[in-house]
């Protein structure tokens, strides 16, 4: 063995002096930052050739034409396969524990992995799985992931829904980088402001989550990572267009500028001009949209003194035109004979980061995060007009560090934030301002082996909360091998933003009913609730094939909540909640990896979601209690990794979802209680030419299923029983799209 | 607050001003195979009082340390590591300790050390 080394070593001296491959391996932990890793395990596959990384993270190997997969491992870390096609210098960063996926060396990576180890039940989509559905922003990301639900919220704003454990994403903490950044203003159309290509990766936590980020999470926490200056390709170029006239345009451009500093440009167009109106009710199936997203990126790196920043800066410009087909903005705005309505959004955002390691004690280290924000939308819907103006500051400050040895690791801080709100709600006036400053302790342990616990607890004071704890427990336990038994509680707080996050309520004739308690958020109470879950996992072979089957359930059990009470057609009530809301969420989920490259994952979800309204405990409106998910993909093989073909196929079914009453309206505008449920399958296909460059093309709902009429009351939209919220189904059914990347590096 | 904010500073000023054998860095061969011996090593390594951080290189043998020397010293965990039954440059594991070690640990045998190759 020994020998083998020094022989490893001098090998690359006299034999292949200039075939040989150079690297950096760098680890990012839990707060982005990238740190130097020495003494990782970097090897050829299926060779005796390998090195460790040294105290700087670099290393060196031996190349040969003959050796294609280089394994890069760490303990603690997320084992990495890449394909080297040429011998030149690699860059890679592990991932560090807390999102960890296998940690046996697999052949090839699965693109979307749950952890066997970590204490929380985080999955990592990966950057190969966010390709499956090529479109276009961050809501449509989960298409291919079934703990996430994706839904149309109206027939007018054409934006996505998501939903985890039967829960709404203001339930969700969303966060870019770990920054909290769909929030507040940007709640309703802020998954559409994150092109998909700017997106690395994706973890999706179920339950409480980590106490770091704040208190507001309460059914799960999803995290974007953005790409970096420093790993993304030199040069990306993608373009997108559909036969619905959407298209879209993406192009990065990255550059080292010192031997620390790197940024990175990354510019997003869309824009859809051509009007469809497929189902004949007058009204735009899709509205028409224009965006213009621009993000620049700095990244800072001294490995010598462990100091990793990023400073982003970033600007949005969005505008969607909605209504009726001959609706034109300067002549009709405000008018009630045509029904129109415009969005406009402007966003500015300013983010920096600042991580220090201590290059002597890796386990020590220090980050800092500051983000502000600026967002603006000014909108009407027909006669409804809503303007919403937020400015957003938060701040946190992270110090990791351990007591007595690194089985016990502690993470504490302090978090800042501001925002402050100024509404117009047709002639209503609502501004507030929140402040709530808060610490926090997060001790985590690790046996090394079987068992796993994080604790943490979080003191904030907030002036229109109060001053609240926020305890959330995670543990991990493998009772046998390839298996891990989770189980997690904890609690979340938030104030209801309830109309950016209701905004589809303005696209109806229903009037605005706030039944105000004298709380402090428009007159009503904050939203309390505790989150429960339980999770098991398990891993094993069938015909020597991997695969692995993963059941949980969870319960989000509501102390106080704002209810949104759609159950009148004629209005829209806002209460506190007097009696019981919940939701509890079933999933089964199976995956098998057929062959090579043939991946099969199914799953199968069960909600019971419902809440005490003033006409009774009824079922949420509009959420399916059975949802059935498939996904196949297939990637054909190459020695060379060109001429690829790569064969993704998703089924969905939605099961029926109840409507809100419509009881008291006229016969004619009446609903069934409940949709009908619905099924879509989408395709798509990518052929591989060369390593820069790739053509998709792809089909949505294929089967083209449709919702007939979306719109309660299209023939009169000033009436009284206007109504576009009622939406459970595509509406404008199959959508054939086509795109290319290019890429340079 | 006040005194969250303190304790923090507190924590931080501490890692700057670490006394030179608080946070002893050493590193020593330890004989293995795989990374259930890693994980075996690590946590022979841990269980000592003082030792903060303990990684082991499978491939290189190489088992870095850092430890509180007014606690502990580097012979006290190579013979912690032994008595796991793993061989250290210095120390010889007892033929019991070896023995317990699973099948697939068995680094003194050549063919096991072959199979992991």
């Amino acid at each position: 063995m020994k020998s083998t080394i020094y022989l490893i070593l001098l090998f690359p001296l006299f034999l292949f002096s200039q075939n040989e491959i150079k690297g950096l391996i760098m680890e990012q932990n839990s707060k982005n930052q990238r740190i130097p890793l020495p003494g990782a395990n970097v090897f050829w596959l299926n060779t005796t050739v390998g090195a460790m990384s040294s105290e700087d993270g670099s290393f060196k190997l031996p190349y040969d034409k003959t050796y294609k997969k280089l394994i890069i491992s760490y303990i603690g870390f997320r084992t990495d396969t890449l394909l080297i096609e040429t011998p030149k210098s690699i860059f890679h960063v592990l991932r560090a524990s807390d999102d960890l996926g296998e940690v046996t060396i697999s052949t090839r990576k699965k693109s979307t992995a749950t952890s066997y180890l970590s204490s929380q039940n985080i999955s990592t989509i990966s950057s190969g799985e966010l390709l499956k559905a090529a479109c276009c922003n961050l809501s449509e990301s989960f298409e291919t992931n079934p703990s996430i639900d994706v839904n149309f919220t109206d027939a007018i704003s054409g934006t996505k829904q998501i939903k985890m454990l039967g829960l709404t994403s203001p339930y969700i903490l969303i966060t870019t980088e770990n920054i909290p950044s769909i929030r507040g203003a940007s709640q309703a159309y802020g998954l559409s402001f994150i092109p998909g290509t700017w997106v690395e990766s994706i973890q999706i936590t179920k339950g409480a989550g980590s106490v770091v980020n704040g208190f507001e999470s309460i059914a799960g926490q999803i995290n974007a990572e953005l790409v970096k200056p420093t790993t993304d390709n030199r040069v990306f170029v993608n373009a997108y267009g559909s036969l619905n006239g959407r298209t879209e345009l993406n192009t990065h451009f990255n550059k080292q500028i010192s031997d620390k500093w790197s940024t990175g440009l990354y510019l997003h167009a869309n824009n859809r001009s051509q009007k469809f109106d497929r189902n004949n009710d007058s009204f735009l199936d899709m509205p028409l949209t224009n965006q213009i997203n621009i993000l620049n990126r700095w990244q800072y790196i001294n490995l010598q003194k462990g100091i990793i920043s990023f400073l982003n800066v970033r600007f949005l410009k969005d505008d969607k035109q909605s209504g009726q087909l001959s609706f034109d903005p300067k002549r009709d705005w405000l008018s009630n004979t045509v029904w129109g309505s415009e969005i406009n959004t402007r966003r500015f955002e300013a983010s920096g980061k600042f991580g220090y390691v201590n290059p002597d004690i890796p386990y020590q280290s220090l980050g800092l995060q500051i983000a502000y924000s600026d967002h603006e939308q000014a909108s009407y819907f027909g006669l409804n007009e809503y303007d919403i103006h937020h400015k957003s500051m938060y701040s946190n400050l992270v110090y990791n560090s351990i007591i007595g040895d690194t089985r016990h690791k502690i993470k504490t801080g302090l978090n800042v934030t501001y925002d402050q709100y100024n509404e117009l709600v047709n002639s209503d006036i609502y501004d507030r301002n929140e402040r709530s400053v808060g610490g926090f302790f997060e001790y985590s342990f690790d046996d090394l082996d079987a068992l796993n616990l994080t604790a943490g607890v979080r003191v904030d004071h907030h002036n229109l909360l109060g001053t609240f704890f926020t305890p959330r427990v995670h543990a991990r336990y493998t009772p046998w091998e390839k298996s891990a038994l989770r189980g997690s509680f904890g609690r979340g707080i938030r104030s209801a933003n309830i109309f950016t996050e209701n905004q589809k309520l303005f696209a109806t004739s229903r009037q605005i009913n706030l039944q105000s308690s004298g709380g402090a958020i428009y007159g009503l109470d904050p939203e309390i609730a505790w989150n429960y879950g339980v999770s098991f996992l398990q891993g094993f072979n069938i015909f020597g094939r991997k695969a692995d089957l993963t059941l949980d359930f969870y319960r989000t059990d509501f102390e106080s909540q704002v209810v949104v009470d759609y159950e009148n057609p004629y209005q829209i009530n806002f209460y506190n909640l007097k009696g019981a809301s919940y939701a509890n969420s079933f999933q089964a989920e199976f995956s098998l990896n057929l062959m090579t490259y043939f991946n099969f994952k199914t799953a199968y979800k069960f909600y019971d979601v419902q809440t005490q309204y003033e006409s009774g405990k009824l079922k949420k409106p509009l959420t399916s209690q059975h949802r059935y998910f498939a996904n196949l993909s297939y990637e054909s093989y190459s020695k060379k990794g060109d001429g690829v073909w790569k064969f993704d196929a998703t089924f969905n079914l939605f099961g029926k979802q109840r409507f809100s009453s419509t009881e008291i309206s006229p016969q004619s505008y009446q609903l069934p209680t409940y949709s009908p449920s619905v099924s879509t399958l989408n395709l798509q296909v990518t052929k591989v030419f060369s390593e820069a460059f790739e053509i998709y093309l792809g089909a949505e709902n294929i089967t083209n299923v449709t919702q007939k009429s979306p719109i309660l009351s299209s023939e009169n939209p000033f009436g009284s029983n206007f109504d576009t919220t009622f939406v459970y189904g595509p509406i404008f059914g199959s959508i054939y799209y086509t795109g290319l990347r290019y890429k340079l590096n | 607050m006040k005194t969250i904010l303190l304790t923090v500073t507190m924590l931080f000023i501490g890692t700057l001003s670490y006394g030179q054998n608080k946070n002893a860095k050493a590193s020593i061969e330890v004989d293995g195979v795989c990374m259930m011996c890693k994980k075996r090593i690590e946590k022979a390594s841990l269980k000592v009082k003082g030792v903060k951080s303990a990684s082991w290189n499978v491939y290189t043998h190489e088992l870095k340390l850092i430890f509180d020397e007014n606690k502990t010293s580097i012979e006290q965990i190579a013979s912690n590591v032994t008595d796991v039954g793993h061989d250290t440059k210095s120390f010889i594991a007892s033929s019991e300790a070896y023995e317990s070690l699973a099948p697939c640990c068995k680094y003194r045998d050549q063919r096991v050390v072959d199979d992991h190759k």
